[in-house]
């Protein structure tokens, strides 16, 4: 019944006659639509879609004298351009395998990470599988087991992480691993307390901002952002040309980061470099200036927000005890110049300005931080004291969304309906029955801990009340809880992208961790660590249907590309050696299990698609045969001249109700619709959700501040590791999906660095602390503090702040010098074992990334 | 078909490096004989990009060099090589798999070290020009790989007739890489790193602010002066693109003295001077 599809013939291109052998199919990548060619079964080239002459008329803007016109054609991630390389990499899994020591009977949980694997068949797998899954659940209860997936390593709609992985775990019941809004913690803990916005988890959503910054704004703050970086991801490169667009309308690019980043370097004009997690007392600075040079919106903060006079004082220095946050203060706590701080301040203060961060592609950097809570909260006000969704005046995340675009088009994204995608169409959507859970950054803690306890419930994106539940695992018995014994795991690695991950080490040495299964695609940092390895194939061997860069749910409507695209995500060729899709693997699972009837509810793959078509508005435009022919559909794009415009949060600013097209907002139709998602309804400086509910925290305290932060710098933890070090994500990979795949990444000399044949992950340093330690460029070094060690390679580069270093997070290889051994040097560049486990703060249950307290030493491999 | 000409804008490059790989998306693991066989997957880059970090904390840049076989009209393999090298009716200087055949020594006949030595395959090989592409009708793009990878048109692609390469060589903009080698390139370059910013800033330490509009003029050996700026709001000042040479830059400010930088050696590389604080006249 759940028999795959054979390839099929691909895509007829418009007037194209292809060699004889020679197939063209269309499939979508984490970052960009494709057009895949295959001659005799083997991929050829991986290239951006180039639309017809029949595809919609590109969009265009007017704006100061200018026209703005997008290209036919998507952009592609720079790695996606290596997606061939990734398919056919070195270290792809191509069978199932066994740990050589493990056995139900013997289970040898010591040799984890050290033990090599022997091959077995699909039906030995399966059966060990099945086995220990009753096994657990007659021993323990459904409980006993979690099952987690990691984000974003092919791209897709029903065939990914939420779709038959969703599916089955939750109509099996397990324990929910929550996931933490790892790229945007402060946004998600923090800012929802100040603007609300929880049904985007923080972040304000974005809506024809693109055509606004082009017609009015005059600046643009870049702040912990990085945006020709991480805007690479779900859309390609689209929002690099709006960029490109701003400064040739003079627009001006400030950058506020450590590091001179990507594309501060290339398109920057002016860079201001705070050390890592000190952000917030550089906002608060700002604030000052405009505060005692009166240059803020006097209406806005007066009628539109709530507790700025508090925060004035607090400002002023005008509070019992307080002291004014003057840039000369914030000088000694940030490391900017205090004359930089006026000077950006005043300009700030007569520009329109966006500030580009706030929205998902505006993330990963400051947000990272201990206490990121509270810079966060600044930025909200600091949009409020511009008076945000004035002309030009708004949050824009990395400048890299929301070009013009008809969204009553209807179709779907991955996270609509939760994790079960199927659901989207299905007669039934699973639903747990398990109701104990488990979160992601504490994973070891539940496994190897008696009890763990924490607040929230990792992506809160139902009610702010969420942020407040308490947690603990297990539950008690009478409640279904049970200890964790076995964990499935979808792609992916946890020990290159959580924190303080040498805490998986020990959770992979645990006797309370009987059974530990992966499934992925290819080897990566954490694979080893497991007693069964199952073969999934990537996204290029299998069907499915998706929109480009469209997560759904919290996400929907974030769009980055120039256009929305349809796309067939045709099975290209057919799943290399011995791998199976993840639909076909839990097929085979719910049958052993006895419920493969409800799992599929009849239908292939591609039956599950046409449905999903035609739930969707294309059957409006053509039929699912000639879909299928075409392969693509380019949504078509909105009458410029008569289509209604909703920016984003102007509604706030002009008092109306509000009109952005986001269904997820719940107080759209209600009579607060022109009300902000906080209690008041208000912006609020000092939060009043808190103050009913957390009254006495100290560390998210009511009013939104400056805190010194308990790691990085000026901290005491910093006396001991000196240098703070930031691990955002990075630009020629995506989490750890591309590194440490194809060579030809490896290649080039900002991602990985070579030294006698190995391939080293790269630091970053300025001369001045390079010198003082001896250290030469492309000397291998020991970046290390008490948590661990990783050997990288130097650069030495005017790029860095002295104080501070670089280094990108989720490097794809763990390769300790000691395999297995806890706190071994890791030479792969899994720099997740230096960031401190410990959690943004108390009552907001973050990870922290981005100012990690290290010490580097010249490293010679003895 | 006439000549192609590729123009590179390196100002606009973002440094993505998305045509480096696409080159070897195209060329490794694929055979398109005759005009080529199959790139080794590492080791070779017939399209390689180099960075360069330009100037000193806080003003600096990242320069983004792009690399290839530059197709010349006087392409010293052509004339070396007569029976193995030969060029296409599109311009491309094409080294033939077949019968180049053992022929190591070419690696060392380019100036610009675009040739490599498949030592597998026992050829030389290097950039087509992705001419296979461009006579392939099914190609509706008509670009090379390298071309069509771009997001942000860095290049512009076309005959040597094509108005908008005419258009954007007659702005004088553009500039061949190495013209002392005197080979005729067919890409052009704007935007090499062969001129050199001199950057700095301002202030009036009491009280610690920068000053905005204040007069900087830039004076070249022979005492001309070359270019005049205005601060900006950041107190910053920045001459883009000067030829290499030893500088004086002046800053004037009303109800300051006025100071004078000398010996400024930009001859080599990209300068941040510093931050200069003004005495109140």
């Amino acid at each position: 019944m759940y028999e795959e599809d054979k390839v099929g013939n691909g895509i007829k291109l418009p007037g194209v006659e292809l060699e004889p052998g020679e197939k063209v199919f269309t499939n979508c990548a984490i970052g960009g639509a494709v057009f895949v060619h295959v001659k005799d079964g083997k991929i050829t080239k991986v290239r951006p879609m180039i639309f017809g002459d029949n595809d919609t008329k590109p969009w265009t803007i007017k704006a100061r004298g200018h026209e703005f016109t997008p290209p036919k054609r998507t952009s592609l991630g720079n790695y996606v351009c290596t997606q061939k390389g990734r398919i056919y990499a070195e270290n792809r899994i191509h069978y199932p395998m066994k740990r050589v020591d493990f056995s139900p009977e013997n289970r040898n949980v010591q040799n984890r990470g050290k033990s090599g694997y022997e091959r077995i068949t699909w039906d030995e797998a399966f059966d060990l599988l099945e086995s220990e899954i009753k096994r657990i659940h007659a021993t323990y209860g459904k409980a006993a087991i979690t099952a987690s997936t990691g984000s974003h390593a092919d791209f897709g709609l029903l065939q990914y992480k939420m779709g038959p992985f969703g599916r089955f775990w939750n109509m099996l019941g397990y324990s929910t691993l929550s996931d933490n809004p790892d790229s945007w913690e402060g946004w998600h803990w923090g800012a929802t307390h100040a603007w609300g916005y929880f049904w985007k988890l923080g972040i304000s959503d974005n809506f024809d901002m693109l055509e606004e910054a082009l017609k009015h704004t005059e600046m643009l703050v870049m702040w912990g952002v990085d945006p020709n970086t991480s805007a690479g991801g779900y859309n390609g490169q689209d929002g690099c040309r709006w960029r490109w667009w701003c400064k040739e309308l003079g627009m001006k690019m400030v950058f506020i980061d450590p590091w001179c980043n990507y594309t501060c370097a290339t398109w920057g004009d002016k860079w201001l470099a705070p050390y890592p997690g000190t952000d917030a007392a550089m906002a608060e600075a700002i604030a000052w200036v405009w505060i005692t040079e009166d240059t803020y919106d006097h209406w806005f903060v007066d009628n539109k927000c709530y507790g700025f006079d508090e925060f004035k004082d607090h400002i002023l220095g005008n509070e019992p005890g307080g002291y004014a946050r003057t840039p000369e203060w914030a000088e000694t706590k940030c490391g900017v110049k205090a004359r930089d701080i006026y000077a950006l301040a005043r300009e700030w203060a007569v520009k329109k300005t966006m500030l580009g961060t706030a929205s998902i592609y505006g993330v990963s950097g400051a947000c990272r931080q201990p206490y990121a809570t509270e810079w966060a909260r600044l930025m909200v006000f600091l949009l409020a004291m511009r008076g945000l969704g004035a002309d030009g005046c708004n949050t824009w995340g990395g400048a890299s969304m929301a070009p013009p675009m008809d969204m009553s088009f209807r179709f779907f994204g991955y996270s609509d309906v939760g994790w079960d995608t199927f659901g989207i169409v299905a007669n039934e959507q699973a639903q747990n029955t398990v109701k104990q859970k488990t979160y992601r950054i504490l994973l070891p803690e539940c496994v190897m801990n008696d009890k763990t306890e924490w607040i929230g419930e990792g992506f809160c994106g139902m009610s702010l009340e969420q942020q407040i539940t308490r947690n603990v695992c297990p539950l008690p018995k009478e409640e279904g809880g049970a200890p964790i014994r076995m964990i499935y795991r979808q792609g992916g690695s946890y020990i290159s992208t959580m924190t303080d991950t040498n805490r998986w080490t020990r959770m992979f040495h645990s006797e309370n961790l009987e059974f530990a299964v992966t499934s992925d695609v290819h080897f990566s940092s954490e694979t080893k660590f497991y007693d069964l390895i199952l073969p999934i194939c990537s996204g290029f061997e299998r069907n499915d249907i998706c929109e480009l860069g469209a997560p759904g749910g919290y996400g929907a409507n974030d769009m980055g590309a120039n256009f929305r695209v349809i796309i067939l995500m045709m099975k290209c060729i057919e799943p290399l050696w011995e791998s199976k899709t993840d639909y076909m693997i839990y097929c085979e699972l719910a049958k052993r299990l006895g419920f493969e009837e409800k799992f599929t509810e009849g239908n292939t793959i591609m039956g599950w698609i046409e449905k999903v078509y035609n739930a969707s508005s294309m059957p409006k435009y053509m039929t699912f045969e000639e879909f299928k022919e075409k392969g693509y559909f380019v949504v078509p794009t909105p009458n410029m001249e008569t289509f209604h415009r909703a920016v984003s949060n102007k509604w706030y600013y002009e008092d109306r109700e509000c009109d952005v097209p986001d269904h997820n907002n719940p107080l759209i139709g209600t009579p607060r619709a022109k009300q902000m998602g906080t209690p008041t309804g208000k912006i609020e400086f000092k939060s009043t959700f808190l103050e009913e509910h957390l009254p006495d925290d100290q560390e998210r305290p009511l009013l939104g501040q400056w805190l010194q932060p308990w790691e990085g710098f000026g901290s005491e933890n910093a006396k001991k590791y000196p240098l703070s070090l930031e691990t955002p994500h990075m630009r020629f990979s995506y989490h750890t999906h591309y590194d440490n795949k194809a060579p030809w990444m490896d290649e080039v000399p900002m991602h990985r660095g070579m030294k006698d044949g190995y391939a080293y992950w790269p630091i970053r340093i300025n001369s001045v602390d390079a010198a003082e330690r001896g250290i030469k460029h492309g000397d291998l070094v020991r970046v290390y503090n008490d948590r661990g060690s990783v050997i990288c390679i130097a650069y030495i580069t005017e790029r860095m702040k002295p104080g501070c270093c670089i280094a990108y997070q989720a490097g794809a290889k763990y390769d300790p010098l000691e395999p297995g051994k806890e706190g071994s040097p890791d030479r792969g560049g899994c720099m997740n074992l230096l960031s401190p486990s410990r959690l943004v703060s108390p009552n907001a249950p973050g990870m922290v990334s981005n100012s990690i307290d290290i010490e580097i030493e010249r490293w010679d491999l003895r | 078909m006439g000549k192609k000409i590729l123009l590179i804008d390196i100002t606009r490059c973002n440094g993505c490096y998305g045509c480096q790989v696409s080159c070897k998306d195209e060329h490794v693991g694929n055979d398109w004989s005759p005009i080529a066989k199959p790139q080794p997957n590492t080791g070779h880059f017939w399209y390689r990009i180099t960075e360069t970090v330009q100037g000193q904390l806080p003003k600096v840049r990242v320069h983004y060099m792009h690399l290839m076989c530059q197709h010349c009209d006087n392409c010293p393999l052509l004339e070396k090589y007569p029976n193995c090298v030969y060029r296409t009716e599109e311009g491309m200087v094409i080294i033939d798999p077949d019968k180049s055949f053992g022929k190591m020594e070419m690696v060392h006949d380019c100036p610009y070290g675009a040739v490599f030595y498949n030592s597998n395959l026992m050829i030389p090989q290097k950039c087509t020009g992705c001419v296979h592409l461009l006579r392939d009708e099914t190609w509706v793009d008509g670009v090379p790989r390298c071309v069509q990878s771009c997001p942000v048109d860095v290049y512009t692609f076309g005959d040597e007739d094509d108005p908008k390469i005419v258009e954007k060589l007659a702005t004088g903009e553009y500039e061949t890489f190495h013209p002392e080698y005197g080979l005729k390139t067919h890409v052009f370059y704007k935007g090499l790193l062969n001129k050199f910013f001199i950057a700095g800033d301002v202030y009036d330490p009491v009280p610690d602010e920068v000053i905005e509009g204040a007069k900087v003029t830039l004076i070249n050996a022979e005492g001309k002066e070359v270019a005049t700026q205005e601060t900006d709001w950041a107190g910053d000042f920045n001459f883009h693109r000067n030829e290499p040479g030893i500088y004086s830059v002046r800053i004037e400010a009303d109800g300051y003295e006025t100071q004078l930088i000398e010996n400024i050696d930009a001859t080599e590389k990209d300068l941040n001077i510093g931050s200069f604080a003004m005495k109140k006249a």
